[in-house]
Protein backbone atom coordinates (compact mmCIF):
# COMPACT_ATOMS: atom_id res chain seq x y z
CA UNK A 1 0.00 0.00 0.00
CA UNK A 2 1.42 3.47 -1.26
CA UNK A 3 1.20 6.11 1.74
CA UNK A 4 -0.52 8.66 0.33
CA UNK A 5 -0.23 10.86 3.78
CA UNK A 6 3.42 10.67 4.03
CA UNK A 7 4.10 11.81 0.45
CA UNK A 8 1.73 14.37 0.83
CA UNK A 9 4.18 15.02 3.99
CA UNK A 10 7.19 15.19 2.28
CA UNK A 11 5.99 17.27 -0.16
CA UNK A 12 4.28 20.06 2.23
CA UNK A 13 5.93 23.42 2.06
CA UNK A 14 3.82 26.71 2.62
CA UNK A 15 4.31 29.20 -0.04
CA UNK A 16 6.51 31.53 2.53
CA UNK A 17 8.68 28.16 2.79
CA UNK A 18 9.24 28.27 -0.90
CA UNK A 19 9.46 31.55 -1.46
CA UNK A 20 12.62 31.73 1.13
CA UNK A 21 14.03 28.67 0.11
CA UNK A 22 13.96 29.92 -3.56
CA UNK A 23 15.44 32.97 -2.22
CA UNK A 24 18.06 30.63 -0.94
CA UNK A 25 18.66 29.00 -4.04
CA UNK A 26 18.62 32.25 -6.02
CA UNK A 27 21.76 33.62 -3.76
CA UNK A 28 23.82 30.03 -5.13
CA UNK A 29 23.00 30.91 -8.22
CA UNK A 30 25.68 33.02 -8.42
CA UNK A 31 28.77 30.39 -7.58
CA UNK A 32 26.71 28.52 -10.09
CA UNK A 33 27.29 30.95 -12.65
CA UNK A 34 30.46 31.62 -11.65
CA UNK A 35 31.76 27.91 -12.12
CA UNK A 36 29.99 27.94 -15.77
CA UNK A 37 31.55 30.95 -16.83
CA UNK A 38 34.74 30.87 -15.62
CA UNK A 39 34.99 26.74 -17.13
CA UNK A 40 34.11 28.37 -20.65
CA UNK A 41 36.38 31.61 -20.61
CA UNK A 42 39.39 28.83 -19.98
CA UNK A 43 38.05 25.31 -21.71
CA UNK A 44 37.65 27.29 -24.75
CA UNK A 45 41.17 28.97 -25.45
CA UNK A 46 42.60 25.80 -23.88
CA UNK A 47 40.72 23.60 -26.20
CA UNK A 48 41.90 25.19 -29.37
CA UNK A 49 45.48 24.82 -27.82
CA UNK A 50 44.52 20.93 -27.24
CA UNK A 51 42.96 20.80 -30.61
CA UNK A 52 46.08 21.56 -32.28
CA UNK A 53 48.47 19.55 -30.41
CA UNK A 54 46.88 16.78 -31.08
CA UNK A 55 47.10 18.10 -34.71
CA UNK A 56 50.66 18.21 -34.52
CA UNK A 57 52.39 16.34 -36.85
CA UNK A 58 55.48 15.59 -34.42
CA UNK A 59 53.90 11.93 -33.08
CA UNK A 60 54.84 11.93 -29.43
CA UNK A 61 53.10 15.09 -28.73
CA UNK A 62 49.95 14.19 -30.62
CA UNK A 63 50.41 10.82 -28.56
CA UNK A 64 50.34 12.84 -24.91
CA UNK A 65 47.45 14.74 -26.31
CA UNK A 66 45.49 12.08 -27.07
CA UNK A 67 45.98 10.30 -23.75
CA UNK A 68 45.27 13.43 -22.02
CA UNK A 69 41.74 13.35 -23.99
CA UNK A 70 41.21 9.96 -23.11
CA UNK A 71 41.57 10.76 -19.62
CA UNK A 72 39.25 13.25 -18.85
CA UNK A 73 36.53 11.76 -21.02
CA UNK A 74 37.50 8.23 -19.48
CA UNK A 75 37.02 8.84 -16.08
CA UNK A 76 33.92 10.78 -14.42
CA UNK A 77 34.28 14.68 -13.54
CA UNK A 78 32.90 13.89 -10.26
CA UNK A 79 35.98 11.76 -9.16
CA UNK A 80 38.57 14.42 -11.54
CA UNK A 81 37.46 17.38 -8.90
CA UNK A 82 37.98 15.47 -5.93
CA UNK A 83 41.05 14.27 -7.18
CA UNK A 84 42.23 18.08 -8.03
CA UNK A 85 40.65 19.73 -4.96
CA UNK A 86 42.54 16.81 -2.42
CA UNK A 87 46.28 16.79 -4.15
CA UNK A 88 47.27 20.10 -2.52
CA UNK A 89 46.33 19.58 0.63
CA UNK A 90 47.62 15.60 0.64
CA UNK A 91 50.95 17.05 -0.74
CA UNK A 92 51.12 19.65 2.05
CA UNK A 93 50.26 16.92 4.76
CA UNK A 94 52.60 14.71 3.29
CA UNK A 95 55.50 17.79 3.31
CA UNK A 96 54.91 18.74 6.83
CA UNK A 97 58.25 19.11 8.54
CA UNK A 98 60.48 18.64 6.00
CA UNK A 99 60.92 22.83 6.13
CA UNK A 100 61.66 22.78 2.62
CA UNK A 101 60.34 24.78 -0.54
CA UNK A 102 57.56 22.43 -0.87
CA UNK A 103 56.13 23.19 2.45
CA UNK A 104 56.75 26.78 2.15
CA UNK A 105 54.64 27.28 -1.02
CA UNK A 106 52.17 25.02 0.21
CA UNK A 107 51.60 26.40 3.62
CA UNK A 108 49.07 29.05 2.53
CA UNK A 109 46.93 25.57 1.30
CA UNK A 110 43.25 25.77 3.05
CA UNK A 111 41.23 23.30 1.80
CA UNK A 112 38.21 24.84 4.01
CA UNK A 113 39.31 28.31 2.10
CA UNK A 114 36.30 29.32 -0.20
CA UNK A 115 38.48 30.60 -2.59
CA UNK A 116 40.92 27.28 -2.96
CA UNK A 117 37.90 25.31 -2.95
CA UNK A 118 36.47 27.50 -6.23
CA UNK A 119 39.78 27.28 -7.78
CA UNK A 120 40.58 23.59 -7.56
CA UNK A 121 36.80 22.88 -9.12
CA UNK A 122 37.45 25.52 -12.03
CA UNK A 123 41.11 23.31 -12.64
CA UNK A 124 38.94 20.29 -13.21
CA UNK A 125 36.39 21.79 -14.69
CA UNK A 126 38.74 23.38 -17.42
CA UNK A 127 40.57 20.32 -17.56
CA UNK A 128 37.91 18.32 -18.25
CA UNK A 129 35.89 20.63 -20.74
CA UNK A 130 38.78 21.57 -22.83
CA UNK A 131 39.53 17.97 -23.00
CA UNK A 132 35.95 17.79 -25.18
CA UNK A 133 36.12 21.29 -26.70
CA UNK A 134 39.10 20.04 -28.31
CA UNK A 135 37.56 16.85 -30.24
CA UNK A 136 34.92 19.18 -31.29
CA UNK A 137 37.46 21.85 -32.57
CA UNK A 138 39.29 19.26 -34.48
CA UNK A 139 36.62 18.05 -36.14
CA UNK A 140 35.66 21.62 -37.20
CA UNK A 141 39.26 22.27 -38.55
CA UNK A 142 39.49 18.76 -40.70
CA UNK A 143 35.65 19.07 -41.83
CA UNK A 144 37.42 22.30 -43.98
CA UNK A 145 38.01 21.14 -47.43
CA UNK A 146 41.84 20.81 -48.43
CA UNK A 147 40.52 23.87 -51.31
CA UNK A 148 40.39 26.41 -48.73
CA UNK A 149 44.05 26.60 -47.95
CA UNK A 150 44.98 25.84 -51.02
CA UNK A 151 42.96 29.04 -52.50
CA UNK A 152 44.15 31.18 -49.55
CA UNK A 153 47.81 29.81 -50.12
CA UNK A 154 47.35 30.88 -54.03
CA UNK A 155 46.64 34.57 -52.66
CA UNK A 156 49.84 34.55 -50.53
CA UNK A 157 47.70 34.59 -47.44
CA UNK A 158 50.43 33.13 -44.66
CA UNK A 159 49.36 30.17 -42.25
CA UNK A 160 47.96 32.43 -39.52
CA UNK A 161 45.91 35.05 -41.78
CA UNK A 162 44.45 31.68 -43.31
CA UNK A 163 43.49 29.91 -39.94
CA UNK A 164 41.74 33.52 -38.90
CA UNK A 165 40.47 34.87 -41.57
CA UNK A 166 39.49 31.92 -43.86
CA UNK A 167 39.67 28.64 -41.29
CA UNK A 168 38.17 29.43 -38.04
CA UNK A 169 35.28 31.72 -38.99
CA UNK A 170 33.67 28.32 -41.12
CA UNK A 171 34.80 26.27 -38.04
CA UNK A 172 32.57 28.20 -35.89
CA UNK A 173 29.21 27.80 -38.01
CA UNK A 174 30.12 24.08 -38.20
CA UNK A 175 30.99 23.47 -34.78
CA UNK A 176 28.04 25.79 -32.93
CA UNK A 177 25.71 22.39 -33.03
CA UNK A 178 28.02 20.39 -31.22
CA UNK A 179 29.41 23.06 -29.06
CA UNK A 180 25.43 23.77 -27.34
CA UNK A 181 25.06 20.45 -26.27
CA UNK A 182 28.81 20.94 -24.33
CA UNK A 183 27.39 24.26 -22.99
CA UNK A 184 24.42 23.17 -22.04
CA UNK A 185 25.76 19.76 -20.25
CA UNK A 186 28.04 21.93 -18.37
CA UNK A 187 24.98 23.92 -16.94
CA UNK A 188 24.19 20.82 -15.10
CA UNK A 189 27.78 19.38 -14.58
CA UNK A 190 28.07 22.53 -12.31
CA UNK A 191 26.12 20.72 -9.68
CA UNK A 192 28.88 18.41 -9.68
CA UNK A 193 30.97 20.70 -7.40
CA UNK A 194 29.29 19.89 -4.45
CA UNK A 195 31.54 17.03 -3.60
CA UNK A 196 34.02 18.92 -2.41
CA UNK A 197 31.60 21.32 -0.27
CA UNK A 198 31.35 24.10 -3.04
CA UNK A 199 28.12 25.57 -1.94
CA UNK A 200 26.38 26.07 -5.48
CA UNK A 201 22.58 25.12 -6.15
CA UNK A 202 22.52 21.69 -5.77
CA UNK A 203 24.63 21.94 -2.27
CA UNK A 204 22.13 24.66 -0.93
CA UNK A 205 18.81 22.44 -2.49
CA UNK A 206 20.68 19.21 -0.58
CA UNK A 207 20.59 21.56 2.95
CA UNK A 208 16.99 22.67 2.74
CA UNK A 209 16.03 18.89 1.60
CA UNK A 210 17.17 18.11 4.78
CA UNK A 211 16.03 21.61 6.46
CA UNK A 212 12.47 20.94 5.75
CA UNK A 213 12.32 17.32 5.27
CA UNK A 214 10.79 17.64 1.68
CA UNK A 215 11.64 17.15 -1.61
CA UNK A 216 10.36 20.40 -2.74
CA UNK A 217 13.66 22.34 -2.83
CA UNK A 218 14.93 19.55 -4.84
CA UNK A 219 12.75 20.31 -7.48
CA UNK A 220 12.75 24.11 -7.15
CA UNK A 221 16.70 23.27 -8.01
CA UNK A 222 15.48 21.43 -10.87
CA UNK A 223 13.29 24.36 -12.13
CA UNK A 224 16.74 26.76 -12.25
CA UNK A 225 18.56 23.89 -14.12
CA UNK A 226 15.71 23.44 -16.58
CA UNK A 227 15.45 27.63 -17.03
CA UNK A 228 19.10 27.85 -17.40
CA UNK A 229 19.25 24.71 -19.92
CA UNK A 230 16.24 26.97 -22.31
CA UNK A 231 17.96 29.79 -22.26
CA UNK A 232 21.00 28.46 -23.32
CA UNK A 233 19.14 26.59 -25.88
CA UNK A 234 17.34 29.79 -27.00
CA UNK A 235 20.76 31.32 -27.39
CA UNK A 236 22.32 28.49 -29.47
CA UNK A 237 19.25 28.70 -32.07
CA UNK A 238 19.65 32.61 -32.03
CA UNK A 239 23.95 32.29 -32.88
CA UNK A 240 22.66 29.48 -35.03
CA UNK A 241 20.38 31.68 -37.20
CA UNK A 242 22.62 34.26 -37.23
CA UNK A 243 25.33 32.39 -38.55
CA UNK A 244 22.76 30.68 -41.65
CA UNK A 245 23.98 33.73 -43.89
CA UNK A 246 25.95 31.58 -45.78
CA UNK A 247 25.56 27.79 -46.64
CA UNK B 1 62.42 36.62 -70.64
CA UNK B 2 59.89 33.92 -70.66
CA UNK B 3 57.31 34.13 -68.20
CA UNK B 4 57.66 30.78 -66.95
CA UNK B 5 60.60 28.32 -67.65
CA UNK B 6 60.19 24.83 -66.77
CA UNK B 7 63.24 22.52 -67.30
CA UNK B 8 63.91 18.55 -66.38
CA UNK B 9 61.16 18.41 -63.97
CA UNK B 10 60.63 15.63 -62.23
CA UNK B 11 58.32 14.30 -59.69
CA UNK B 12 57.65 10.86 -58.18
CA UNK B 13 55.01 9.99 -55.02
CA UNK B 14 57.04 7.04 -53.99
CA UNK B 15 58.21 4.67 -56.65
CA UNK B 16 55.11 6.05 -58.80
CA UNK B 17 56.93 8.49 -61.36
CA UNK B 18 53.76 10.90 -62.39
CA UNK B 19 56.15 13.59 -64.31
CA UNK B 20 59.17 12.97 -66.05
CA UNK B 21 61.45 15.25 -67.21
CA UNK B 22 58.90 17.88 -68.13
CA UNK B 23 60.88 20.81 -69.97
CA UNK B 24 58.75 24.31 -71.57
CA UNK B 25 58.54 27.72 -71.52
CA UNK B 26 55.40 30.69 -71.84
CA UNK B 27 56.27 33.38 -72.98
CA UNK B 28 54.24 37.09 -72.63
CA UNK B 29 50.98 36.89 -74.08
CA UNK B 30 50.99 33.60 -74.64
CA UNK B 31 48.07 31.00 -73.98
CA UNK B 32 49.15 27.68 -73.57
CA UNK B 33 46.70 24.47 -73.27
CA UNK B 34 47.69 20.97 -71.91
CA UNK B 35 45.32 18.41 -72.62
CA UNK B 36 45.90 14.73 -71.84
CA UNK B 37 43.84 11.87 -70.32
CA UNK B 38 43.38 11.57 -66.72
CA UNK B 39 46.35 10.33 -64.71
CA UNK B 40 48.78 12.03 -67.14
CA UNK B 41 50.10 14.63 -64.52
CA UNK B 42 49.01 17.49 -66.15
CA UNK B 43 47.17 19.11 -62.80
CA UNK B 44 50.16 17.81 -61.15
CA UNK B 45 52.32 19.58 -63.36
CA UNK B 46 50.05 22.42 -62.55
CA UNK B 47 50.25 22.10 -58.52
CA UNK B 48 54.05 21.71 -58.68
CA UNK B 49 55.03 25.23 -59.97
CA UNK B 50 52.19 25.98 -57.42
CA UNK B 51 54.51 25.09 -54.89
CA UNK B 52 51.37 22.69 -54.01
CA UNK B 53 53.65 19.52 -54.18
CA UNK B 54 57.44 19.59 -53.95
CA UNK B 55 59.28 18.84 -57.18
CA UNK B 56 62.29 15.88 -56.96
CA UNK B 57 64.59 17.45 -59.85
CA UNK B 58 64.31 20.39 -62.19
CA UNK B 59 64.84 23.91 -62.66
CA UNK B 60 62.08 26.37 -62.67
CA UNK B 61 62.31 29.86 -62.99
CA UNK B 62 58.90 32.56 -62.94
CA UNK B 63 59.33 36.17 -64.13
CA UNK B 64 63.38 35.60 -64.13
CA UNK B 65 62.79 34.62 -60.45
CA UNK B 66 65.00 31.31 -59.58
CA UNK B 67 62.25 28.75 -57.47
CA UNK B 68 64.11 25.86 -58.06
CA UNK B 69 67.47 25.11 -59.37
CA UNK B 70 69.57 21.48 -59.06
CA UNK B 71 71.88 20.88 -56.85
CA UNK B 72 75.58 18.73 -57.62
CA UNK B 73 73.01 15.75 -56.76
CA UNK B 74 70.54 16.76 -59.42
CA UNK B 75 68.34 17.22 -56.30
CA UNK B 76 65.95 21.06 -56.80
CA UNK B 77 66.97 23.18 -53.94
CA UNK B 78 64.23 25.62 -53.59
CA UNK B 79 64.33 29.18 -52.70
CA UNK B 80 63.80 30.72 -49.26
CA UNK B 81 60.92 31.59 -48.55
CA UNK B 82 60.12 35.30 -49.37
CA UNK B 83 61.25 34.99 -52.97
CA UNK B 84 58.91 31.75 -53.21
CA UNK B 85 55.91 33.91 -51.55
CA UNK B 86 56.95 36.80 -54.53
CA UNK B 87 56.65 34.24 -56.87
CA UNK B 88 53.05 33.26 -55.91
CA UNK B 89 51.72 36.37 -55.96
CA UNK B 90 53.30 36.37 -59.74
CA UNK B 91 50.57 33.26 -60.48
CA UNK B 92 47.11 33.61 -60.28
CA UNK B 93 45.06 30.45 -60.17
CA UNK B 94 41.65 29.48 -60.43
CA UNK B 95 40.66 25.78 -59.60
CA UNK B 96 38.56 23.24 -61.08
CA UNK B 97 36.07 23.92 -57.75
CA UNK B 98 36.08 27.42 -57.51
CA UNK B 99 37.26 27.28 -53.75
CA UNK B 100 35.52 30.95 -53.06
CA UNK B 101 35.38 31.62 -49.60
CA UNK B 102 31.69 30.86 -48.19
CA UNK B 103 31.66 32.82 -45.53
CA UNK B 104 32.71 36.01 -47.25
CA UNK B 105 30.81 38.39 -49.86
CA UNK B 106 31.79 38.23 -53.71
CA UNK B 107 33.40 41.58 -53.13
CA UNK B 108 34.91 40.58 -49.84
CA UNK B 109 36.53 37.25 -52.04
CA UNK B 110 38.43 39.37 -54.06
CA UNK B 111 39.62 42.13 -51.85
CA UNK B 112 40.56 40.00 -49.04
CA UNK B 113 44.10 39.19 -50.66
CA UNK B 114 44.93 42.74 -51.99
CA UNK B 115 44.09 44.14 -48.55
CA UNK B 116 45.75 41.65 -46.19
CA UNK B 117 48.30 40.71 -48.64
CA UNK B 118 49.57 43.45 -50.65
CA UNK B 119 47.99 45.68 -47.51
CA UNK B 120 45.88 47.99 -50.44
CA UNK B 121 44.00 50.44 -49.06
CA UNK B 122 40.45 48.86 -48.73
CA UNK B 123 38.76 51.74 -50.67
CA UNK B 124 41.22 51.34 -53.78
CA UNK B 125 40.99 47.44 -53.20
CA UNK B 126 37.03 47.23 -53.37
CA UNK B 127 37.11 50.01 -56.55
CA UNK B 128 39.54 47.41 -58.60
CA UNK B 129 37.32 44.50 -56.99
CA UNK B 130 34.21 46.51 -58.83
CA UNK B 131 35.93 46.80 -62.16
CA UNK B 132 36.55 43.51 -62.37
CA UNK B 133 33.47 41.95 -61.82
CA UNK B 134 31.81 44.44 -63.84
CA UNK B 135 34.69 43.21 -66.55
CA UNK B 136 32.91 39.58 -65.47
CA UNK B 137 29.47 40.79 -65.79
CA UNK B 138 28.53 40.23 -62.28
CA UNK B 139 28.49 44.11 -60.62
CA UNK B 140 25.17 43.36 -59.51
CA UNK B 141 26.17 40.32 -57.41
CA UNK B 142 29.18 41.78 -55.45
CA UNK B 143 27.43 41.83 -52.01
CA UNK B 144 25.75 38.41 -52.63
CA UNK B 145 27.46 35.19 -51.06
CA UNK B 146 28.96 32.48 -53.34
CA UNK B 147 26.37 29.65 -52.58
CA UNK B 148 23.63 32.17 -54.40
CA UNK B 149 25.37 32.08 -57.43
CA UNK B 150 25.63 29.79 -60.35
CA UNK B 151 28.59 27.91 -60.70
CA UNK B 152 29.30 29.51 -63.82
CA UNK B 153 29.38 32.85 -61.74
CA UNK B 154 31.33 31.43 -58.55
CA UNK B 155 33.81 30.48 -61.49
CA UNK B 156 34.05 34.27 -62.70
CA UNK B 157 34.56 35.48 -59.02
CA UNK B 158 37.14 33.02 -58.77
CA UNK B 159 38.71 34.21 -61.88
CA UNK B 160 38.56 38.01 -60.76
CA UNK B 161 39.53 37.06 -57.56
CA UNK B 162 42.80 35.91 -59.09
CA UNK B 163 43.44 39.21 -61.16
CA UNK B 164 42.65 41.24 -58.38
CA UNK B 165 46.44 40.47 -57.43
CA UNK B 166 47.57 41.68 -61.02
CA UNK B 167 49.24 37.99 -61.82
CA UNK B 168 51.87 38.19 -64.39
CA UNK B 169 50.45 34.14 -66.07
CA UNK B 170 47.20 32.78 -65.21
CA UNK B 171 47.14 29.46 -64.52
CA UNK B 172 43.67 27.15 -64.55
CA UNK B 173 42.63 24.07 -63.48
CA UNK B 174 40.30 22.69 -65.81
CA UNK B 175 38.41 25.71 -64.80
CA UNK B 176 35.00 24.31 -67.04
CA UNK B 177 34.96 20.40 -65.51
CA UNK B 178 32.93 21.09 -62.36
CA UNK B 179 30.55 23.28 -64.95
CA UNK B 180 27.50 21.63 -66.85
CA UNK B 181 28.01 22.69 -70.49
CA UNK B 182 25.55 25.05 -70.52
CA UNK B 183 27.88 27.23 -68.01
CA UNK B 184 30.82 26.20 -69.60
CA UNK B 185 30.24 28.76 -72.28
CA UNK B 186 30.26 31.64 -69.88
CA UNK B 187 33.79 30.96 -68.32
CA UNK B 188 35.62 30.43 -72.20
CA UNK B 189 34.08 33.64 -73.30
CA UNK B 190 35.84 35.50 -70.02
CA UNK B 191 38.92 33.06 -70.90
CA UNK B 192 38.95 34.54 -74.32
CA UNK B 193 38.27 37.98 -73.50
CA UNK B 194 41.26 37.87 -70.79
CA UNK B 195 43.24 36.33 -74.07
CA UNK B 196 42.68 39.59 -76.43
CA UNK B 197 43.82 41.45 -73.84
CA UNK B 198 47.17 39.35 -73.97
CA UNK B 199 46.76 37.87 -70.72
CA UNK B 200 49.70 35.11 -70.05
CA UNK B 201 47.96 31.73 -69.15
CA UNK B 202 48.18 28.42 -68.99
CA UNK B 203 44.88 26.26 -69.13
CA UNK B 204 44.72 22.48 -68.17
CA UNK B 205 41.58 21.47 -70.14
CA UNK B 206 39.77 18.85 -71.53
CA UNK B 207 37.86 21.49 -73.94
CA UNK B 208 39.69 19.87 -76.81
CA UNK B 209 37.59 22.75 -79.53
CA UNK B 210 38.71 25.52 -76.95
CA UNK B 211 42.14 24.79 -76.28
CA UNK B 212 42.46 24.62 -80.25
CA UNK B 213 40.75 27.94 -80.76
CA UNK B 214 42.12 29.85 -77.77
CA UNK B 215 46.15 28.40 -77.53
CA UNK B 216 48.82 29.95 -78.87
CA UNK B 217 50.20 26.29 -78.29
CA UNK B 218 49.20 23.43 -76.43
CA UNK B 219 51.16 20.42 -74.70
CA UNK B 220 49.89 17.26 -74.69
CA UNK B 221 50.74 14.69 -71.80
CA UNK B 222 50.29 11.65 -71.12
CA UNK B 223 52.03 9.00 -68.60
CA UNK B 224 54.12 11.84 -67.10
CA UNK B 225 55.74 13.13 -70.16
CA UNK B 226 55.01 15.72 -72.38
CA UNK B 227 54.30 13.73 -75.68
CA UNK B 228 53.36 16.98 -77.80
CA UNK B 229 54.24 20.56 -77.39
CA UNK B 230 53.66 22.79 -80.52
CA UNK B 231 50.38 25.05 -82.24
CA UNK B 232 47.20 23.75 -81.88
CA UNK B 233 47.24 22.81 -86.19
CA UNK B 234 50.30 20.86 -85.22
CA UNK B 235 48.80 18.63 -82.51
CA UNK B 236 45.30 18.50 -83.14
CA UNK B 237 45.46 18.37 -87.41
CA UNK B 238 48.97 16.88 -88.13
CA UNK B 239 50.11 15.15 -85.33
CA UNK B 240 52.86 12.50 -86.36
CA UNK B 241 52.96 10.90 -83.09
CA UNK B 242 50.66 7.65 -82.86
CA UNK B 243 49.59 8.13 -79.16
CA UNK B 244 47.98 11.49 -79.60
CA UNK B 245 46.36 10.94 -82.58
CA UNK B 246 44.77 8.02 -80.78
CA UNK B 247 44.10 10.47 -77.45
CA UNK B 248 42.14 12.67 -80.09
CA UNK B 249 40.03 10.35 -81.87
CA UNK B 250 38.71 9.65 -78.85
CA UNK B 251 37.36 13.47 -78.55
CA UNK B 252 36.84 13.75 -82.14
CA UNK B 253 34.15 10.60 -83.17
Amino acid sequence: MINYQKIKEELNMTGEQIMKVTGILLENLIPTLKIFGFTLLFSIPLGLIVAALKMCRFKPISWLTNLYILIMRGTPLMLQIIVVYYALPFLKTAAKGSGGFVESLLSGVDPAAESFMFTMVIIAFVLNYAAYFAEIFRGGIESIPRGQYEAAAALGMTKAQTFFRIILPQVIKRIVPASSNEVITLVKDTSLANVVAYSEIMLAAKQQMMNYSSLVPLFIAGVFYFVMATVLTALFGFIEKKLNYYR
Amino acid sequence: MSILSVKNLSKSFGKLEVLNDISFNVEQGEVISIIGPSGSGKSTLLRCINQFEKIDSGECEICGITMTRNDENGKAVYADNKTLHDIRLKIGLVFQNFNLFPHMSVLKNITEAPVHVLKQDKAQAEQTAMELLGKMGLADKANEYPCNLSGGQQQRVSIARALALSPELLFFDEPTSALDPELTGEILKVIKSLAEEKMTMVIVTHEMQFASEISDRVIFMDGGYVIENGTPDEVFNNSQNERTRQFLERYHS
